[in-house]
C-alpha cells in the first residue's frame, strides 16, 4: 500500500465544552474518493474542519503528505495542497462569481487562467453568471462555484462537506459526474461528508461511518452498502 | 449667491478631511466588527506627526514649495501607519475571540493613552505654525462679497480625491483589496483559503491609520493650530459621517463626510457658530431613527 496523503490518528476534537470526535482515525491515499457518512450532528463537519485546524485537535495527530500539520494554523494548512467546500458552501456574497474564483487562487502562485477554463468548462453556467454577486445565485449554482473555488488552488486533496445538500436531483448528479471525472481524469484525491449515504458510497472507493463522534464502520463503498446495519440506519426510511 | 458659494467651498474642503478619517472608522468596522474609538487619536498623531516634519523642514531652511509638502504628508504616513499597527497589535488583536465589547473598551482605553502620550511629550498648549501655502485666487469679486478658493483648500481637495482613487483602486483591483473585502465578508472562509486574516487585518489598520494622516496633515495645514485634543471632536464628527453614510460603505464614508462638512459650514453661516456641533450631530439622530443603515448601508439581511 502506498502512503496515506492523508492521516488522522486518534483525534479528537471538538467546540468549547461540545466533544465533537472522539479518537477518530482514518486514511486517505493518493486518487482515492473516500467518504464519511453518518447522521446529523455526528461530528462530519467537524472532522473536515479539524482537518483544516479550526478547531485544532485536541488530541491525536493530523498527518498530511507525511508532514504534521495538528497544530498548524489554518492559512498555512490551506497553502500545503489542501481545499474545503465547506458546509452551508460560504460563498463570498458581494463578490462577483470572478472574483470569488479568484479568491481560490490568491495564495496559490501559479496564473489562475488554465484553472478558470477548466472550472468553466467544467461548470458552463458559472462562465454566464461570471459578472453576478454570488449572494444573488441559487442553491446549485453557489455549490457549483464553491467546487469551482476550491479546484482554483489546484489542489491535491479536496474535501466536500455534503455537495448534495438542499439540491435537486439533477444538479446532484451533475456534481457527482464532476467530481467522478476529476478523480478519474485528474486524479484528485477527495474526502467526501455526504448524508446521502446511497450516494456517496456509489461514488466512493472506501467509506468510513461516523456514529456520535466516533468510527464505527470501515470498508469499501460497495460493501458498506451491502450491510444491513448501514442499510437499515442511513438507507432505509428514515431518509 | 457670492455667500453661499464661498460656504460651499469652504464645505467641501472641511468635508473631505472628515470623509477622509471617516473612511478608518468604515474599514476597521467592516472588517472585524468594532467601532475603533482611537481613530481619531491617530488623526491627532498624524497631525503632530506633521507637524514636527514641518518644523523640521523650517530650521532646515527647506519648507517650502510642493515637494516639501510632500515630504510632511510622506512621513506623516508612514510614522502614523505605524502607529495604527501598534495599535491594533497590542490593543485589539489579543481580545480577538473575546466578548464583543472587549475590544471597544480597549480602543476607548487607547484613545486615552494616546492623548496622554502626547500632551506629556509635546506639551499641552496649542501648537502654532506659519501659514505654509498663503493665498488663493478670487473666484466673485463683487461689491457686496468676495468669494475666495484658497491654495489651501484646493490642495486638500486635490490631495484627498488623488488618495481617495489610489485607495479606491486598491480596494477593488488588487489582491490584497480582495483579500480584505474577503475578511470582511467571511473571515473564516478567507482563512479556509489560506488567507492569512491577522496580516490583513493588520493591513487594514495600516492603509486606515494613512488616510487619517492625510487628514492630520491637510487639517495642520490649512488651520496652522493644532492641540492633544482635537482627535476627540473630529474623531466623533467622522464617526458620524461614517454612519451618516452608512456604517461598512467606503463611498458612504466619503458622502457622510462631505455631507457633514458642508452641514457644518452652512449652519455657522446662517445660524450660529456656537451651535454647529449641535447641528452636526442632531444629523446623527435623524439618521439613525429614520435610516438605520446610513444612506448608502447595507441590510444586515442576507441570502444564504
Amino acid at each position: 500500500m502506498t502512503a496515506p496523503l492523508l492521516e488522522l490518528d486518534t483525534v479528537s476534537s471538538g467546540y468549547g465544552a461540545v466533544q465533537a470526535l472522539r479518537e477518530v482515525s482514518i486514511t486517505v491515499a493518493p486518487g482515492e474518493i473516500v467518504t464519511l457518512i453518518g447522521a446529523n450532528g455526528a461530528g462530519k463537519s467537524t472532522l473536515l474542519m479539524t482537518i483544516c485546524g479550526d478547531p485544532r485537535a485536541r488530541n491525536g495527530r493530523v498527518v498530511f503528505e507525511g508532514r504534521d500539520i495538528t497544530q498548524m494554523p489554518t492559512h498555512q494548512i490551506m497553502r500545503l495542497g489542501l481545499a474545503q467546500v465547506p458546509e452551508g458552501r460560504r460563498v463570498f456574497p458581494r463578490m462577483s462569481v470572478m472574483e470569488n474564483l479568484l479568491m481560490g487562487a490568491q495564495v496559490a502562485g501559479h496564473d489562475p487562467a488554465p484553472l478558470l477554463d477548466q472550472v468553466f468548462a467544467l461548470f458552463p453556467r458559472l462562465k454566464e453568471r461570471e459578472t453576478q454577486r454570488g449572494g444573488t445565485l441559487s442553491g446549485g449554482e453557489q455549490q457549483m462555484l464553491a467546487i469551482g473555488r476550491a479546484l482554483m488552488s489546484k489542489p491535491r486533496l479536496l474535501l466536500l462537506d455534503e455537495p448534495s445538500l438542499g439540491l435537486a436531483p439533477l444538479i446532484v448528479r451533475q456534481i457527482f459526474a464532476a467530481i467522478r471525472d476529476l478523480n478519474e481524469k485528474e486524479g484528485l484525491t477527495v474526502l467526501l461528508v455526504e448524508q446521502n449515504a446511497n450516494l456517496a458510497l456509489r461514488l466512493a472507493h472506501r467509506g468510513y461511518v461516523l456514529v456520535n463522534g466516533r468510527i464505527t464502520l470501515a470498508g469499501p463503498g460497495r460493501d458498506l452498502l451491502a450491510m444491513p446495519e448501514v442499510r437499515d440506519a442511513y438507507l432505509g426510511g428514515g431518509h | 449667491m457670492a455667500y453661499a458659494l464661498q460656504q460651499l467651498i469652504n464645505g467641501i474642503s472641511l468635508g473631505m478631511i472628515y470623509g477622509l478619517i471617516a473612511v478608518g472608522y468604515t474599514m476597521v468596522y467592516g472588517i472585524i466588527g468594532m467601532i475603533n474609538f482611537a481613530h481619531g487619536d491617530i488623526f491627532m498623531v498624524g497631525a503632530f506627526v506633521a507637524l514636527i516634519s514641518v518644523v523640521m523642514l523650517v530650521s532646515g531652511g527647506i519648507m517650502d514649495g510642493p515637494a516639501a509638502i510632500l515630504i510632511v504628508l510622506l512621513v506623516s504616513m508612514c510614522v502614523t501607519a505605524l502607529y495604527g499597527w501598534t495599535v491594533e497589535r497590542i490593543a485589539y488583536r489579543p481580545l480577538r475571540g473575546s466578548f464583543r465589547l472587549a475590544p471597544l473598551i480597549s480602543a476607548i482605553g487607547m484613545s486615552i493613552v494616546l492623548q496622554n502620550y502626547v500632551q506629556v511629550a509635546q506639551g499641552a498648549r496649542v501648537k502654532p505654525i506659519d501659514a505654509v501655502l498663503p493665498g488663493g485666487i478670487t473666484v466673485i469679486d463683487s461689491e457686496a462679497f468676495i468669494v475666495q478658493f484658497s491654495y489651501m483648500q484646493m490642495l486638500i481637495i486635490a490631495v484627498t480625491l488623488g488618495v481617495l482613487a489610489i485607495f479606491t483602486w486598491l480596494v477593488t483591483r488588487t489582491p490584497l483589496g480582495r483579500a480584505m473585502r474577503a475578511c470582511e465578508q467571511d473571515r473564516r472562509m478567507a482563512s479556509l483559503l489560506g488567507i492569512d486574516t491577522d496580516r490583513t487585518i493588520s493591513l487594514t489598520f495600516v492603509i486606515g491609520a494613512s488616510l487619517a494622516a492625510v487628514a492630520g496633515t491637510l487639517y495642520l495645514l490649512r488651520y496652522g493650530v493644532i492641540d492633544f485634543y482635537i482627535g476627540f471632536l473630529a474623531g466623533v464628527k467622522a464617526f458620524t459621517a461614517a454612519v451618516l453614510g452608512g456604517i461598512g460603505s467606503l463611498p458612504g464614508a466619503v458622502l457622510g463626510g462631505l455631507l457633514i462638512g458642508l452641514i457644518e459650514t452652512f449652519w455657522s453661516a446662517y445660524f450660529s457658530v456656537q451651535y454647529k456641533d449641535v447641528a452636526a450631530f442632531s444629523i446623527l439622530v435623524l439618521v439613525l431613527i429614520f435610516m438605520p443603515t446610513g444612506l448608502l448601508g447595507r441590510a444586515e439581511v442576507e441570502k444564504v
